[in-house]
């Protein structure tokens, strides 16, 4: 990551030869621009960047991106990229992921790459659909969704991505919505800087299978988003409402000012990427309809990573051991020696 | 005083609980015979359980030891000792003691609760049947070895556990090993734990004076050493050699090692062998399962890394999807397979050759990769340097067949002259200028190895169909048609690039005895034996079964008879039937258990007119024609 030479780049720089191959006004579109202008803003080196993907539309991702790029298999995306960071600590890997790839088909492997804090840099796009098998539920749809295989409606709980990845061990949290370039290149900019498993929760609209499902959130972003500064209370609705803490760590909304039935600014939560696993938590469970979701960084922590001592490892046996001497090696065990006459010594 | 008896061989087997300590005593009996100048073969054999109920038949566990004046191949058809230590031990293994063979029985153990746990309804060392037909020798083990730590601080359960260290110390007075030398490997073994080392060593020395002076065996035996070639030797098992392989393979490449694997017998050993060998530039890495290991090592491949997974069939299973996404993207990954019986869970510890069509067939679409089977113990050393100079050379991922027999079993290997190893240096292409992604080199078919890093070379692949020059997605029909034929193509040059067939006899002949892996030494043993007796037998041994040998289309036409033997129902057999037309039979057996050198020659008997019923399960298929 340390480029001694600033290079300049564009968006266009970041761009592929390849024709973008999604849907007219898929949300894919939007991030995919955020991203290639947010790189060309920091000046990424190309060739020292990966986008790894598994299956599914957003799982293209990589096709698109003027990087080098690895279009894998079902859910296994992490498990490659873990491979590929662990002998190559120097490169730069990003993961492209969808609600079905990453937390249904490929769940465990990225309950395992947040938890060894694998300096990965995890991007779901969450649609709550199937897209690319036409439009089936996903672990992340909403219990009772009417779709291609569950015509009489799912009855399966859905998962809370970011609850998920904080349970995992993700050390750094965050949520953006598809069509908030400015918010999501900030967060992506800080995720870019993290050392250490990120995770972003991408809130995506897919226009064909499951059109509006962040609609109701996205379209009122003073109403239905808190988005999270450090330091500031969590309050939404131009300032109006925040969110305080009621007996029993119950999250509560309330009306924030002076007078009858409202409350000063200082009774609020107030947020911090630092805080309590706890705080984290209850952040991840403020969703959308009971309450706005906080967009933006949540949680963070530094970390060692597994990469990182993974080769501190092989660095201290070399160090302590020498470098290895094949002769050596293979003369360890039981080892004996026939003499010219047959003898053994 | 004994009299002292020269045997040209000899083969012991001991059985006895799984927490007995048998693996222990029989490795360290191994070890004393291969220092006294033995050829030796070792097979361990035990339960998947790590401690199944004491005396239960299910949970007995042997090792038997195969040692030698003259060279061997294989641990020996029946025991000529058997040291049983409980009754299960002594019921699940008393028929294959040969008759007028040793036996030595610990009937501490003999008791009421064991006998019946073993469905013993009298005890059978009462009635003198086992007399008539074996010298037996009957030895209260379990009493002599808390006798010979009495007025130790240890508790009668630790106590107990020494019992096998007497047996050990007995069998050392009868073949004449010196115990010197055991003694201080014990030490050393125990050196974070002296008390029990102390308390082993004991009972060692009173197992070996208790044969000294008890004046029950009348005879030591003295097994002479066998004539070696000169040079260095190790006492190596098939992990270890794998491990050893895939260490020297990537040295030979200038390429870091990077390997990934999840928890499986009888493959686990390989990992653990390796996670040692960081200083080497070995990075293991074990993964949350089977998928996320292939995935990983795709990953490292990707990277530059030689990349490696080991597993058993279950596993290998899971990682089917994945091992076609490296035949599609052409990376070089080498997958080791140490084969088990199957099919699930099937026999964990135990030997099968049956996961020979998953290796060559075993993924979607048409997914060909090269498969190389390993034959003995020390050939999965070489096997893994050849896997991986073909997984480079030709950028594909390559299986490497083992199984639990050579996996676990033990050999004296003579040490290869590393220096004399040809080197295969990779070089990795940094030109940008007219870089194609499938661009092929015209011998080898390889498409160029380009690591991120590589400024201008930025490049997208993945597992959908790539047009044939540039990588890029293409669903172009003809494209499609052109690259399932390339990487067919491909495989099969390999064959330019495979040594000679191993063939033991001549061209043409009455029998042909075809087999692959760990059948070796049971093969080439019986083979040997009948053309010594002027048979016209003989016998090939492949070595690729993917691309299939060359050498074998060659020779396979002109025996009256062709024999496939091997560890399952006719894989290769119907590979060789439908590759070459031939009217091949096979020789079949999938009990968990490696041949025995009779059964081979039973059936290659019957093929010469000899009318031999054979042993029960083992199978001789019949002519197409016949």
């Amino acid at each position: 990551m340390s480029e001694a030479v600033k290079i300049k780049l564009s968006k266009k720089d970041l761009e592929s030869d390849q024709d973008v191959r999604w849907c007219p006004g898929c949300g894919d579109y939007a991030i995919l621009a955020t991203v290639q202008r947010t790189l060309a803003t920091l000046s990424v080196r190309r060739e020292n960047t990966v986008f790894v993907s598994g299956i599914g539309c957003s799982s293209r991702f990589p096709y698109y991106m003027n990087t080098y790029g690895f279009h894998t298999i079902h859910g296994r995306a992490p498990a490659v990229a873990s491979g590929l960071k662990i002998t190559r600590p120097d490169l730069d890997v990003w993961v492209v992921t969808g609600d079905g790839d990453g937390l249904s088909i490929g769940g465990n492997h990225m309950l395992h790459a947040l938890r060894r804090n694998m300096d990965l840099k995890i991007l779901l796009f969450n649609n709550q659909i199937y897209g690319l098998t036409k439009g089936q539920y996903s672990p992340t749809s909403a219990l009772g969704t009417r779709a291609a295989s569950t015509p009489t409606g799912s009855v399966d709980h859905p998962v809370n991505p970011i609850s998920f990845a904080l349970g995992a061990g993700a050390t750094f949290i965050a949520r953006a919505a598809d069509t908030d370039a400015k918010l999501m290149a900030a967060v992506l900019e800080q995720a870019y800087r993290h050392k250490g498993a990120v995770f972003i929760e991408l809130l995506q609209n897919c226009p064909v299978f499951n059109d509006g499902v962040w609609e109701a959130v996205k379209d009122d972003p003073a109403g239905k988003q808190i988005i999270l500064a450090e330091g500031k209370p969590l309050l939404f609705a131009g300032g109006t409402k925040g969110i305080r803490l009621g007996a029993g760590m119950v999250p509560e909304i309330v009306e924030v000012g002076e007078g009858p039935g409202k409350v000063p600014q200082t009774d609020l939560l107030v947020h911090s990427e630092r805080g309590s696993r706890n705080y984290a938590h209850l952040l991840a469970e403020l969703v959308h309809p009971a309450f706005p979701m906080p967009m933006g960084v949540l949680y963070r922590e530094d970390k060692p990573t597994y990469d990182g001592l993974a080769n501190a490892q092989m660095a201290e046996a070399r160090q302590k051991q020498g470098p290895g001497d094949l002769e050596k090696l293979m003369l360890s065990g039981m080892v004996w020696e026939v003499g010219a006459d047959g003898t053994r010594h | 005083m004994a009299e002292t008896k020269n045997l040209d061989r000899v083969v012991i087997r001991f059985v006895g609980d799984s927490g007995d300590g048998m693996q222990l005593t029989g490795t360290e009996f191994a070890k004393a015979a291969a220092e006294a100048g033995n050829d030796i073969s070792t097979f361990p054999d035990f339960p998947a359980e790590i401690r199944a109920p004491a005396g239960s038949l299910f949970g007995v566990s042997g090792f038997q030891l195969h040692f030698s004046s003259s060279d061997i191949y294989t641990p020996g058809d029946a025991p000529d000792v058997l040291v049983a230590m409980n009754p299960a031990a002594l019921k699940t293994n008393i028929k294959d003691l040969v008759d007028a063979g040793t036996l030595i029985v610990n009937t501490g153990t003999f008791i009421d609760a064991n006998l019946k746990k073993a469905g013993y309804a009298q005890n059978p060392l009462e009635s003198g049947d086992l007399e008539k037909r074996y010298k037996v020798h009957l030895i209260d083990i379990s009493h002599l070895t808390s006798a010979a730590l009495d007025g130790t601080s240890l508790s009668t359960k630790e106590k107990g556990r020494a019992k096998n260290f007497f047996a050990l110390g007995l069998v050392f007075w009868m073949y004449g090993r010196d115990p010197e030398s055991e003694i201080r490997r014990i030490h050393q073994q125990f050196a974070k734990k002296p008390e029990f080392g102390e308390a082993n060593v004991k009972v060692f020395k009173a197992g070996y004076h208790y044969g000294e002076t008890a004046e029950v065996f009348q005879t030591v035996y003295k097994v002479p050493p066998a004539n070696f070639a000169p040079g260095m030797y190790r006492n190596i098992t098939g992990n270890e050699a794998a491990a050893l392989g895939l260490v020297v393979g990537a040295h030979l490449s200038g390429k870091p090692m990077f390997f990934s694997g999840y928890p499986i017998t009888p493959a686990s050993a390989i990992l653990h062998s390796l996670a040692r060998y960081k200083n080497f530039g070995c990075m293991t890495f074990q993964a949350e399962d089977e998928i996320a290991a292939m995935g990983a090592a795709i990953g490292a491949a990707y990277g530059g890394s030689v990349a490696v997974t080991a597993s058993s069939g279950p596993g290998i299973a899971l990682k089917g999807e994945a091992i076609g996404l490296a035949v599609m993207t052409e990376l070089p990954v080498i997958i080791v397979n140490v084969q088990r019986g199957g099919p699930s869970t099937g026999l964990p510890t135990k030997t099968e050759q049956s996961d020979l069509f998953q290796a060559i067939y075993g993924r979607n679409g048409e997914a060909p990769l090269p498969v190389i089977a390993a034959k003995s113990p020390g050939d999965c050393f070489y096997c893994a340097v050849e896997a991986t100079r073909i997984a480079i050379k030709y950028m594909v991922p390559v299986i490497l067949l083992s199984d639990g027999y050579i996996a676990n079993g033990s050999e004296p290997w003579p040490l290869p002259n590393l220096s004399s190893l040809p080197r295969f240096d990779v070089t990795h292409r940094t030109d940008p200028k007219d870089y194609f992604v499938y661009e092929r080199d015209p011998k080898t078919l390889a498409r160029q190895w380009v690591v991120p890093g590589t400024p201008g070379l930025e490049h997208r692949i993945g597992g959908i169909e790539k047009d044939a020059l540039t990588g890029n997605i293409s669903y172009d029909p003809m494209n499609h048609e052109k690259q399932v034929h390339v990487r067919a193509e491909k495989i099969e040059r390999v064959a330019q690039d495979i040594g000679e067939l191993d063939l033991r006899g001549e061209e043409s002949g009455d029998v042909l005895v075809i087999g692959w892996g760990g059948t070796f030494g049971a093969l080439r043993q019986a083979t040997d034996g009948l053309r010594a007796r002027g048979k016209r037998v003989s016998h090939a041994h492949v070595r690729w079964l993917s691309p299939m040998e060359p050498g074998l289309a060659r020779v396979i036409k002109n025996f009256k008879h062709v024999m496939v033997a091997e560890l399952n129902l006719g894989q290769l057999r119907a590979i060789l039937r439908a590759t070459f037309l031939v009217d091949a039979i096979g020789l079949n057996k999938v009990q968990g258990q490696p041949f025995k050198v009779r059964e081979v020659e039973l059936a290659i008997e019957n093929l010469l007119g000899a009318d031999a019923p054979l042993p029960e399960g083992v199978t001789q298929t019949r002519s197409a024609n016949a």
